[in-house]
């Protein structure tokens, strides 16, 4: 029980769990933006895959880690283009589209890492993002390095939350998508070009799925390896269900989230030897299980969610 | 000009549309094959040779098909009662250990007649437990089973490390986490002898057969395509949909365990964490591009073995990475999709 409570108590673990969530919440977030105009968006986990890449690929190249960051997101976008061709204009199934998405974005960044990066022993590494030193926060006892020793990426991945619940409630733009994922029909009836808003809102959300995986190469870690993203998407996926398609409990959930990993990941070393470490790696995916049944049947799901739109056919 | 719903698919449609589909894909990969710098139709012949080229590669070849067929299977009869079983990996990986176990542990003693076909049944039975879990959650909570089954693989293959980093560890590996073997009298039978080539083959086809007898001759087969097509209507029409989806689900699932079976019983012996190139997920591009046809499954997996197998060779001798037959693969799954799209609809002017 000591254990738990050092562990609470460190600052190490507040700013892991922040760390650990920003990810997660740019992944939720790009999901949540495609879903709420009606296209589920399985691509995430081959997006997340290939913005880790490229984004690397790019600093290890020269760019400067702001570029990196940039170059990822719009790849994530082209492959936002890619979906949004096959969900919205041939109005294939979101499912299988999404997977195949994946399947193709993940297997093109092992095969692009592998024929531009030679086979090392160690891999190859770069300067990651380096903790915002925030005048007047950052030095403060315990509240600096628990909450203000973040990299630049964390901040803006809680700033790009709120943007979006703004977004998403407070402005025409955010009803009209709102409006296209629940009834593709009566947008139309007003005015809103449903097939412009579903392009845009999926090429922008895997935008922030290509930023969600830039992270985990430019801030988290410092190099790329395949499987890094080890289901994060999937994680996301099921976090969009546990925040009912709001930004803000998105936020929310990928930070609680956050803290259950963080927590297990200090717990590891001190169970050593009494508890297999792989029972700690299941309880991220266990949590996200457990959260979708709590919460699937009590969160409205976007009534046109996985239905394609053809004017004028139902 | 606009588009216009089908009524009806010719049978040459139909079959054309996944051959166009592969060429396209094919094209598409050698953009990237030349991008590395290497010349496209000699990689497309190495990956020939790699995958036929010799005795050996020939029935490494069908070796690597067996798996995909049975996964591929298990995808496809649950995707054509639109049960998004996107687990089979982990179903994979929880049949190989469990016939590890077995084997090892409690049946290891019985002759090959009766501990055979007792372990094929105990790896079905473990794929089908984890996916029972998933369908339960989409009966009872209306949670959707495609992100339950995805997150399982991932719970599924720690749950097989930390058995063998613990209790099935074998201590003749030197340190290696890897399971204890089989006994002998479980390993398959082999087809060729100097080959790995195993009757794993053989049951996947048989299964084919079955399956599709089953989905076109019975009762079952017309309740499960109902649920696929048009649940709400199935229901309104008397089809059970419940019991309908658990059946769908104990074979699919059952699929997916006994290729992990298969695979251990028939090449490996014992189970490590990488018994599977990704035979859970690729099965799903070969059930989309049979057109979730059981018969074609067979096709379709035979396609994806050549070029897995192939581009090992390729790789080899030319220096592109191996991972373009994973490229291929997935872009195949693509073209499919858009093929099918064209071949539900025609172009009126």
């Amino acid at each position: 029980m000591s254990t738990l409570f050092d562990i609470l108590a460190s600052a190490g673990l507040w700013a892991a769990v922040l760390r650990i969530a920003t990810p997660l919440i740019l992944g939720t977030l790009g999901a949540l933006l495609s879903e709420r105009a009606g296209v589920l968006h399985l691509g995430i986990e081959g997006i997340m895959t290939f913005g880790a890449m490229i984004g690397w690929l790019a600093v290890y190249n020269g760019a400067d880690l702001w570029t990196g960051f940039l170059v990822a997101a719009l790849a994530g976008a082209a492959f936002g283009v890619l979906h949004a061709m096959l969900t919205v204009t041939l109005g294939l199934s979101q499912h299988v589209a999404g997977l195949g998405v994946t399947l193709f974005a993940s297997s093109f960044s092992y095969y692009v890492f592998r024929m531009l990066v030679p086979v090392a022993g160690t891999p190859p590494t770069i300067t990651p993002f380096q903790p915002l030193d925030i005048p007047g926060l950052t030095s403060l006892p315990f509240f600096g390095p628990a909450f203000f020793a973040q990299t630049a990426p964390t901040y803006l991945a809680i700033i790009a939350a709120l943007l979006l619940g703004l977004v998403l409630f407070r402005t025409p733009l955010g009803l009209a998508i709102r409006m296209t994922g629940e009834n593709p029909h009566a947008a139309e009836s007003q005015g809103i070009n449903p097939v412009a808003i579903r392009y845009g809102a999926v090429i922008a959300g895997s935008a922030l799925m290509g930023m969600a995986g830039a992270f985990l190469t430019l801030s988290a870690f410092n190099s790329f390896f395949p499987t890094m993203v080890q289901g994060r998407g999937w994680i996301c996926i099921a976090l969009v269900v546990f925040s009912s398609w709001r930004p803000g409990r998105a936020l929310l959930g990928a930070l609680l989230f956050a803290f259950f990993d963080g927590v297990q990941l200090r717990l590891q070393p001190a169970l050593n030897g009494i508890v297999p470490y792989q029972l700690f790696l299941m309880i991220p995916y266990l949590l996200s299980i457990a959260a979708l049944a709590i919460m699937a049947r009590r969160a409205r799901v976007p009534q046109a969610l996985m239905q394609p739109y053809r004017r004028g056919e139902r | 000009m606009r588009l216009e719903r089908r009524e009806h698919r010719p049978l040459a449609l139909v079959i054309a549309t996944p051959v166009v589909a592969v060429l396209a894909a094919l094209a598409l990969s050698g953009i990237l094959i030349a991008l590395a710098g290497a010349p496209v139709l000699e990689a497309y012949r190495r990956i020939l040779i790699g995958a036929f080229g010799s005795r050996l590669s020939t029935t490494e070849t069908l070796t690597r098909a067996a798996p995909l067929m049975l996964t591929g299977l298990a995808a496809a009869v649950a995707f054509r009662a639109r049960l998004w079983n996107i687990g089979a990996e982990g179903q994979l990986y929880l049949g190989a250990i469990t016939v590890a176990a077995a084997s090892s542990h409690l049946l290891g003693g019985l002759p090959s007649a009766v501990q055979i076909p007792l372990l094929l049944i105990l790896g079905a039975m473990a794929g089908m437990v984890l996916l029972i879990l998933p369908l339960w959650l989409r009966l009872r909570f209306q949670v959707d089973e495609v992100v339950t089954t995805l997150l399982l693989n991932f719970v599924a293959l720690l749950f097989v490390s930390m058995l063998i980093d613990t209790v099935l560890k074998d201590p003749t590996a030197f340190g290696w986490p890897q399971s204890q073997s089989v006994a002998d009298a479980a390993m398959l039978p082999k087809l060729l002898a100097r080959s790995r080539l195993h009757i794993g083959i053989l049951i996947a086809m048989a299964l084919a057969v079955i399956i599709h007898l089953v989905q076109s001759r019975t009762v079952f087969g017309l309740q499960s395509r109902a649920a696929g097509l048009n649940p709400a209507g199935a229901v309104f029409a008397g089809v059970p949909l419940g019991a309908t989806l658990v059946k769908v689900a104990c074979i699919s699932g059952g699929l997916a365990g006994l290729a992990g079976a298969v695979e251990v019983m028939g090449v490996k012996s014992y189970v490590t964490t990488d018994l599977s190139p990704g035979y859970g997920y690729s099965g799903i591009v070969v059930a989309m591009l049979a057109g979730l046809h059981p018969l074609g499954v067979v096709l379709a997996a035979l396609f994806t073995a050549i070029m897995f197998v192939g581009a090992d060779g390729m790789s080899r001798s030319m220096g592109i990475p191996s991972y373009i037959a994973d490229v291929t693969v997935a872009l195949s799954l693509l073209t499919m999709l858009v093929a099918l799209f064209f071949t539900q609809y025609r172009i009126r002017r």
